[in-house]
């Protein structure tokens, strides 16, 4: 059964007609051909699909690229009239400049086959907005403690988790994602 | 996958309507746990009816001091809600031990009450599992029972456990389902909302087809403010429990233990309100010989299942030791609660 649903992917407005059956991913891959979210596992398990993704109700002007979200298990007729940011569409978006993770994850070594990548680099963008909002993890100590969350190592890994990679870049993976959460490196 | 109908109703009596009319009608929130089973072939609705938009996000006051929290709300804004944080501490710490980021922005506390068990078997079209086929004969009882259930289940019967952390920290936190149904409204205290297998695995909990969960209602617990959430899993993060322990402790100035709430997770097909342990340990000592025999007496009867492929008889002195660390650490904290 088809339904017709608008997304907005990494800046450019798309409208499509898509089986119900449909997830985000799939519609992302296969019928707008933006390939920077991969499929791993399908199932929820890997993070490869991993994207940003504001909701039609949500405010367009707040800050950030919205929540990072499993493009996997989202279906896409349940996401009609959201935007969608992959790696691909995270600023700056002039020229061969690299978003601050991007680039970090070039400087860190943060990656072997690179299939994760795109994933890794999604979550931790909306990992650090979480953290800057306040939301503890599960190694926080003092869940009572308010303001932004201090990310150690420990932190780092813990709440990028849900992100595997096949090839254990883990300890660049770390590396990276907290050079730039220090703002030892920026875009370049 | 089989096709399906999807529908946006406008608010949440036109989705129950909609769903009570269509026996092959199920509801959409989050969808982290019910897309992967559409991708299985172990749900196979005619009709989707997704209720995101309608179910309220707040967490609101209530009048007697605790908290309502809408079924909408995503697992991350309650873990990270500041009054959750210092009201109910072992809520936020359940939820923040469960999935992984993503996952958690994604499901809504609805949704984490209905999930389903992650008995491989279950989610596997190619094994028997009583589960999704009543009557087929339960796989795990001989195979991969290592995340299977110790508790409340009977001779043969099905061994599956509810795989949900934050569900354990409502059960000891005495919390209560708002659901509307076909007839209304009604609430359900979160210790009954799941079923024990018996003769009918296949039902999860208490609610009737239709029946939508509106709210998870936290009644004020001066004794919550002291509580914790401890897991143990294979694996540090992203991973379900073998043995998990939601507990509340108030030790008075003599030592002894003025009220304690526990509930386990990971040994039966539902969470476990672990009242025998509870009695056991009021009024008695703050100590770790008092919190190892409570344990004990709650697992008192417990039933293991030995396969070759890995049982679960370890879950038995896991629970004990489990409780105790929790407890032990609750008391080390403790001052009297007001």
């Amino acid at each position: 059964m088809d339904s017709t649903i608008s997304l907005t992917v990494d800046g450019r407005r798309h409208e499509l007609t898509v089986d119900t059956r449909t997830t985000v991913l799939d519609a992302l891959r296969d019928r707008l051909g933006v390939t920077s979210a991969k499929k791993g596992c399908d199932h929820g398990q890997c993070g490869a699909c991993t994207v940003l993704l504001r909701g039609p109700g949500e405010d367009p002007g707040a800050p950030g690229h919205g929540r990072r979200v499993l493009s996997c298990l989202s279906l896409a007729v349940a996401h009609d009239g959201a935007e969608v940011t992959t790696a691909d569409g995270l600023g700056p978006a002039s020229g061969d400049e690299l978003h601050p993770l991007a680039a970090a994850f070039v400087e860190y070594d943060a990656y072997q086959c690179g299939y994760c990548t795109p994933g890794q680099i999604c979550s931790a963008v909306g990992m650090l907005d979480e953290a800057a909002a306040g939301h503890p993890s599960a190694v926080t100590a003092d869940l009572a403690g308010d303001g932004p969350a201090a990310l150690d190592r420990t932190e780092i890994a813990e709440r990028l988790s849900g992100n595997l990679c096949r090839c254990a870049a883990y300890r660049g993976i770390v590396d990276a994602v907290d050079s730039v959460a220090h703002g030892a490196v920026q875009g370049r | 996958m089989k096709p399906f109908a999807y529908t946006r109703p406008a608010d949440a009596a036109s989705a129950v309507a909609a769903v009570a009319a269509d026996p092959s009608a199920a509801y959409l929130a989050g969808g982290t746990n019910l897309v992967d089973h559409l991708k299985l072939g172990v749900a196979e609705p005619g009709t989707l009816v997704d209720v995101t938009g309608l179910l309220s996000t707040a967490i609101t006051p209530t009048d007697d001091g605790g908290l309502l929290i809408g079924a909408g709300a995503r697992n991350t804004d309650v873990a990270a809600d500041p009054r959750v944080r210092s009201a109910f501490p072992a809520l936020s710490a359940a939820l923040l031990a469960g999935a992984s980021g993503q996952l958690r922005n994604m499901a809504t506390t609805g949704g984490n009450l209905l999930q389903r068990t992650r008995c491989s078997y279950f989610a596997d079209l190619t094994a028997p599992c009583t589960k999704r086929d009543p009557g087929q004969g339960c796989s795990a009882r001989t195979g991969w029972a290592r995340h299977h259930a110790i508790l409340g289940a009977g001779e043969g019967e099905c061994i599956a456990t509810h795989p949900s952390d934050m569900a354990v920290a409502l059960a000891a936190f005495d919390a209560r389902v708002h659901v509307l149904g076909p007839a209304g409204e009604r609430t359900v205290a979160a210790t009954e909302l799941h079923r024990l297998p018996g003769a009918d695995p296949s039902r999860d909990t208490v609610l009737e087809h239709g029946e939508l969960i509106t709210a998870v209602e936290l009644p004020a617990s001066p004794v919550a403010a002291r509580s914790a959430y401890r897991k143990v899993r294979d694996r540090a993060s992203y991973a379900f429990a073998l043995v998990s322990v939601a507990a509340a402790l108030d030790v008075g100035a003599d030592g002894t233990v003025r009220d304690v709430r526990i509930a386990l997770g990971g040994v039966a097909h539902r969470p476990w309100r672990a009242t025998r342990a509870e009695a056991a340990l009021r009024g008695g000592p703050a100590t770790d010989e008092a919190f190892r025999a409570a344990a004990a007496a709650e697992t008192d009867g417990a039933r293991a299942v030995d396969t070759v492929a890995g049982g679960n008889a370890f879950k038995i002195p896991l629970v004990a030791g489990t409780v105790t660390a929790t407890l032990r650490a609750l008391a080390a904290h403790g001052t009297e609660v007001a």
